[in-house]
C-alpha cells in the first residue's frame, strides 16, 4: 500500500497556511477513524477476553472475580475433565473436525483440480453447484440434511455419521475456492512442461501440481478442521441424542441453565483449538508469500 | 513409469481429457447426494399430502404426488398481518434490518481504515479485526451472557454513573438486535476491506489534486468504487441473519424475540408438524435465492473480470 506522502508544511507560505482549516486538510491524521476502529476491536474482543478470565475464576461465579484458580480446568468435580458430558463434547469435537479434515480436504482437493483445468459446459455447471453451499444459510443447510437423513437416507444415523456428512458437505467448498485460487495462480505450464518431459498426467499431477499445492491444501486442511469445530447449526441438527453432542452444543444448551466457569474453560479450551489450526494454516500461508506477514493475512481475508 | 515414446501422443491427450473429470467426479456426486437431493427432500416434505400414525408428514417422492396445500397454508399465515407466522417474518425483516445498519454504521469506518488509513499498523488491526472470526459464535455470545448477567460488568459499570441496574437478558429486542450486530459485524467488514483495499490510492490523490475535499472524494470516488464490496458484505451478512435462531435464545429466551430460525427448529426438531417447519425452510429459501443468486453473479463477473 503506498503510504500517503504528506506534503512539508513548512514549504508553504504563511497565508496559504491559514486558509486551511484542519477539518478541510486532507492530510491530517485520521484521529476519528482510528478512534472508531480501536473501539471497535475493543468491544469485538474484551467480552471473550472477559469469558476467558472467568474460565480461572477461584469460586462459583461468572460475573463476580474471587481470585485466580485453574480448578474449573482440571481435576475438581465439576471441571471440563472431570465432567463426564464436558469431557466427551470436547472429544466429539476432536474426532468430528479430524475425520471431518480427512474426507473433505482430499475430496475438495480433487475437485478444485478437476473443475480448474476442465473446461466444459458440465464444468460450469458442477462449478456452480459447488458455490452454492458457501452462500447458503446454514439453517437450510442443516433442516435439508436432517430431512433427508431422517427420509432417505435411514442407512445414515442421527450422530456422528450424520455429523461427519454434513461437515464435510459445507466444508468442502472452503478447500475448493482455497486451492483452486493457488491453481489459477500456478497456471498450467508446469505440468505442461513436465508431460512434454515424458510424464504422464498422472505423474505430473503428482510429483509437480501437489508439491506446488501444498501449503495451500495444509492451510485449507487446518481451515477445514477450524470451521468444524466451531460449527453450530449443521452439528445440531443431526447430532441426535446427548451422547453425541459436540462442544458449541453442549455451550448452548448450557448456557441459559446454571452454569459454573467450567462452561467458559470449556469454551476457551475450543478457542485455542480453533486458534491453533488458524496459526498453522497463517504459518503455511507466509511460507508460500516468502515471509510476507501482511500479504499472508490478507489472503485469509480474501477468502471471506 | 515415464515413458517419452512418440506413440503416446494421443491416447495421453485423451487420459488427459478424461483425468480431470475423473477427479471432478466423487465431490460433485458428494454435493449432488448432500446438497441438491436433501434440498428437493424439504420439498418433498414441504408438498407431502399423507401422515403417518404420529402425525408426521409422510415424503412424497414423486412430483406428481405433490400436494400444495400445507404451503399455501404456510404462505398464507406469513404473509397475512393476521397469520400465525407473520410476526416471526416482521420480526425477522426488523431485526436484521437494523443490526444491518448498526453493522454498516461500525464496519464501513473500520474497513475504511484498515483498507486506507492504518499505516504501520494494519497487520496488527487486520489480524486483531480477523480475531472474532475464528472464536466460536456461540462462545461469543456466552461472553456477553456473562457481561449482562444482572450482577454483571454492565450493570456494575451503569451502576458507577448512577444508573440502575436493567435485566438485559430477559427478552429484550434492544439486546437482541446488538447480539446479533456483534456476531455478524466481523463478517461484513472483511469482504468491504477487500474492496475497499483494492481502489487505487492514486485515483484518491487525483481527486484532492484536484481541489476536491475529502467528504466529495469519498462520496464520488470511494463510495462508488466499494460499491460491489458493500454488497457483497451486505449479503455475507444478511443470509445468515435471516435464518439466525439461537442468537436471540441465547441473549433473549423469550418467545417474544423469536424469528423465522426459532420457529423452523421448532417444527423440525420439537414437533410433529415437519412439513410446516420444511414449508417455512422453502419459503426462507425463496426469499434468500434472490440474494443469493444475486450474490453468486457479481463474484463469479468479479472473478472473470480478475482472470481475464
Amino acid at each position: 500500500m503506498t503510504v500517503l506522502e504528506r506534503p512539508a508544511v513548512a514549504e508553504v507560505s504563511g497565508p496559504i497556511r491559514t486558509r486551511v482549516r484542519p477539518w478541510r486538510n486532507p492530510w491530517r491524521k485520521p484521529y476519528v477513524l482510528a478512534a472508531i476502529t480501536w473501539v471497535y476491536i475493543l468491544w469485538s474482543l474484551v467480552p471473550v477476553l472477559v469469558a476467558i478470565q472467568f474460565s480461572f475464576n477461584d469460586g462459583r461465579s461468572r460475573s463476580t472475580w474471587q481470585g485466580f484458580s485453574r480448578q474449573w480446568y482440571c481435576c475438581n468435580e465439576g471441571s471440563v475433565f472431570e465432567d463426564p458430558s464436558m469431557f466427551h463434547s470436547l472429544r466429539n469435537s476432536l474426532i468430528l473436525g479430524i475425520a471431518t479434515v480427512i474426507v473433505a480436504t482430499p475430496l475438495g482437493v480433487a475437485l478444485a483440480m478437476g473443475l480448474t483445468r476442465w473446461r466444459s459446459r458440465a464444468s460450469a455447471v458442477a462449478n456452480g453447484i459447488s458455490l452454492v453451499p458457501l452462500v447458503t444459510p446454514e439453517i437450510v443447510v442443516g433442516s435439508a440434511l436432517y430431512l433427508v437423513v431422517v427420509n432417505l437416507y435411514q442407512f445414515v444415523p442421527l450422530g456422528r455419521p450424520a455429523m461427519l456428512l454434513g461437515h464435510v458437505t459445507f466444508t468442502v467448498s472452503y478447500v475448493l475456492v482455497i486451492v483452486r485460487s493457488r491453481l489459477l495462480s500456478i497456471g498450467g505450464e508446469y505440468e505442461e512442461a513436465a508431460r512434454d518431459l515424458g510424464a504422464n498426467s498422472l505423474q505430473a499431477i503428482r510429483t509437480i501440481l501437489l508439491p506446488l499445492l501444498m501449503p495451500a491444501v495444509f492451510a485449507s486442511a487446518m481451515i477445514v478442521f477450524a470451521t468444524s469445530l466451531d460449527d453450530f447449526v449443521v452439528s445440531q441438527f443431526l447430532f441426535g441424542s446427548a451422547e453425541n453432542e459436540t462442544v458449541p452444543i453442549l455451550l448452548y444448551n448450557a448456557v441459559r441453565a446454571a452454569p459454573t466457569p467450567a462452561l467458559n474453560a470449556l469454551a476457551s479450551i475450543l478457542l485455542v483449538g480453533s486458534f491453533l489450526a488458524l496459526i498453522l494454516a497463517y504459518v503455511a500461508l507466509r511460507a508460500r508469500h516468502r515471509g510476507d506477514d501482511e500479504s499472508a493475512l490478507e489472503t485469509l481475508a480474501d477468502w471471506g | 513409469m515415464p515413458d517419452p515414446g512418440p506413440s503416446q501422443g494421443s491416447g495421453h491427450d485423451r487420459a488427459t481429457r478424461r483425468l480431470w473429470p475423473a477427479l471432478a467426479l466423487p465431490g460433485t456426486l458428494w454435493l449432488v447426494a448432500l446438497f441438491v437431493v436433501p434440498f428437493y427432500a424439504v420439498m418433498a416434505i414441504a408438498f407431502s399430502g399423507r401422515i403417518n400414525i404420529f402425525n408426521e408428514p409422510l415424503p412424497a417422492w414423486n412430483p406428481l404426488d405433490w400436494e400444495s396445500s400445507t404451503f399455501t397454508t404456510v404462505i398464507t399465515d406469513s404473509f397475512t398481518p393476521s397469520g400465525a407466522y407473520h410476526e416471526v417474518w416482521v420480526r425477522t425483516a426488523i431485526y436484521s434490518f437494523w443490526a444491518l445498519v448498526i453493522c454498516v454504521a461500525i464496519g464501513y469506518p473500520v474497513a475504511y481504515y484498515t483498507a486506507r488509513l492504518a499505516g504501520k499498523r494494519r497487520g496488527l488491526i487486520l489480524a486483531l479485526i480477523l480475531a472474532p472470526w475464528w472464536i466460536n459464535y456461540i462462545t461469543r455470545m456466552l461472553a456477553w451472557v456473562n457481561l449482562l448477567q444482572d450482577d454483571g460488568y454492565v450493570n456494575k459499570a451503569l451502576g458507577l454513573f448512577g444508573i440502575p441496574p436493567h435485566s438485559w437478558l430477559s427478552g429484550s429486542s434492544f439486546t437482541v438486535v446488538w447480539a446479533l450486530a456483534y456476531g455478524y459485524v466481523p463478517y461484513f467488514i472483511i469482504p468491504l476491506f477487500a474492496s475497499l483495499d483494492r481502489i487505487d490510492q492514486r485515483l484518491l490523490e487525483a481527486s484532492r489534486d484536484l481541489g476536491v475535499g475529502g467528504v466529495r472524494t469519498f462520496l464520488h470516488i470511494t463510495l462508488p468504487l466499494s460499491r460491489m464490496g458493500l454488497i457483497t458484505a451486505l449479503v455475507i451478512t444478511a443470509l445468515p441473519m435471516a435464518g439466525d435462531y439461537y442468537t436471540n435464545t441465547i441473549v433473549s429466551g423469550s418467545p417474544n424475540t423469536n424469528m423465522v430460525g426459532n420457529q423452523i427448529e421448532l417444527f423440525l426438531l420439537e414437533g410433529p408438524q415437519k412439513n410446516i417447519g420444511a414449508g417455512l425452510v422453502l419459503l426462507l429459501s425463496l426469499v434468500l435465492m434472490f440474494f443469493m443468486f444475486y450474490y453468486l453473479v457479481l463474484t463469479q463477473r468479479a472473478s472473470r473480470e480478475a482472470t481475464r
